[in-house]
């Protein structure tokens, strides 16, 4: 490679050990951003624990289908990204892109479902501090339980809008020829950021939607 | 060490194993499986989210010490949850003098 363009930074011996660097690094962030979304899981088990009957209740307010159909959005995202790391290795610009743009389709179509149901929650006056008309002997537990439905599919949505901003900023490096399969790793850094909000929501939906049905 | 390239067919695999595991756990939800519904509902999301980790995050294929990062991620998260938990869960279990 000539001199001027090469990717290597001269801290590092060779491209190979530059990647595993990045790598490491990205999983050092995926690890505070499971710590972050860890105090959530923690105060929702605290709080599950204390009101297992209303959580219950409360629980069954959210829609199983559109949750479930979210899902498999989100998870058919993570094989459209996988699938454009796998066209960055070998060098395919044009999947490329077209991954990289179907990534950023499906993970809106993800928010637009989630935005549907925000308003149907707003709509049925579910949404503590704005108006919650909960029926029953539980209804002050119940704010609770929305409190979490609100801050951690919030959080979670927030992160899905970075991961697109992230993807889109992407689109256009690779348009520009910035990657090929010797220099890639952003692509790869990218899905495992995707991958992590991924893995956060096939927790999110049991937790959330799926508890009191039976 | 240059990096591994997972075949294409391993991430279909592992997309079709998803969307299966999804629908077990919808449909497994409203069976009353009594106090066992909360951790098969969690043994299911943390097998799908070992196969994400595993295939598309490419740990699988990774170096020794990419396990170990990813594994410290886990280890803080249940010394979290776990200690926080073994508080909470054992507060009932007994009275304190004058309490």
């Amino acid at each position: 490679m000539a001199e001027g363009t090469t990717v290597l930074e001269h801290q590092f011996d060779d491209l190979d050990q530059q990647r595993e660097a990045s790598s490491l690094g990205m999983w050092v962030f995926l690890i505070t951003e499971i710590m972050f979304f860890g105090g959530l899981f923690a105060g929702y088990a605290v709080y599950r624990s204390t009101y297992p009957d209303a959580f219950a209740e409360a629980g069954l307010h959210l829609n199983v289908l559109v949750g479930a159909v979210n899902t498999a959005v989100l998870i058919l995202s993570s094989l459209t990204m996988a699938l454009a790391v796998h066209a960055a290795q070998v060098d395919r610009r044009k999947a490329l892109v077209v991954f990289l743009l179907l990534t950023i389709l499906l993970g809106t179509v993800f928010l637009g479902i989630k935005v549907f149901e925000y308003a149907d929650k707003f709509r049925h006056e579910l949404v503590p501090g704005y108006a919650f008309a909960f029926e029953g002997p539980h209804a002050r537990e119940a704010t609770i339980f929305f409190s979490f439905y609100f801050a951690m599919t919030g959080m979670h949505a927030l992160h899905m809008i970075i991961g697109i901003g992230i993807l889109a900023v992407l689109t256009v490096l690779v348009r520009r020829g910035r990657f090929s399969s010797e220099y890639y790793w952003p692509v790869e850094l990218t899905g495992l950021y995707w991958h992590f909000v991924d893995i956060v929501w096939i927790y999110l939906f049991p937790l959330l939607y799926l508890i009191g049905r039976a | 060490m240059a990096a591994h390239i997972v075949p294409k067919r391993v991430y279909y695999l592992v997309f079709a194993t998803l969307l299966l595991l999804t629908l077990v756990t919808v449909d497994v939800a409203f069976y009353d499986l009594g106090i066992l519904s909360f951790p098969v509902a969690m043994l299911i999301a943390t097998t799908k989210a070992l196969l994400v980790i595993f295939y598309f995050m490419h740990v699988r294929y990774s170096s020794p010490l990419t396990w170990v990062f990813a594994i410290i991620g886990f280890f803080w998260l249940m010394i979290l949850i776990g200690l926080t938990m073994a508080d909470y869960l054992t507060r009932a279990w007994i009275s304190l003098a004058g309490g």
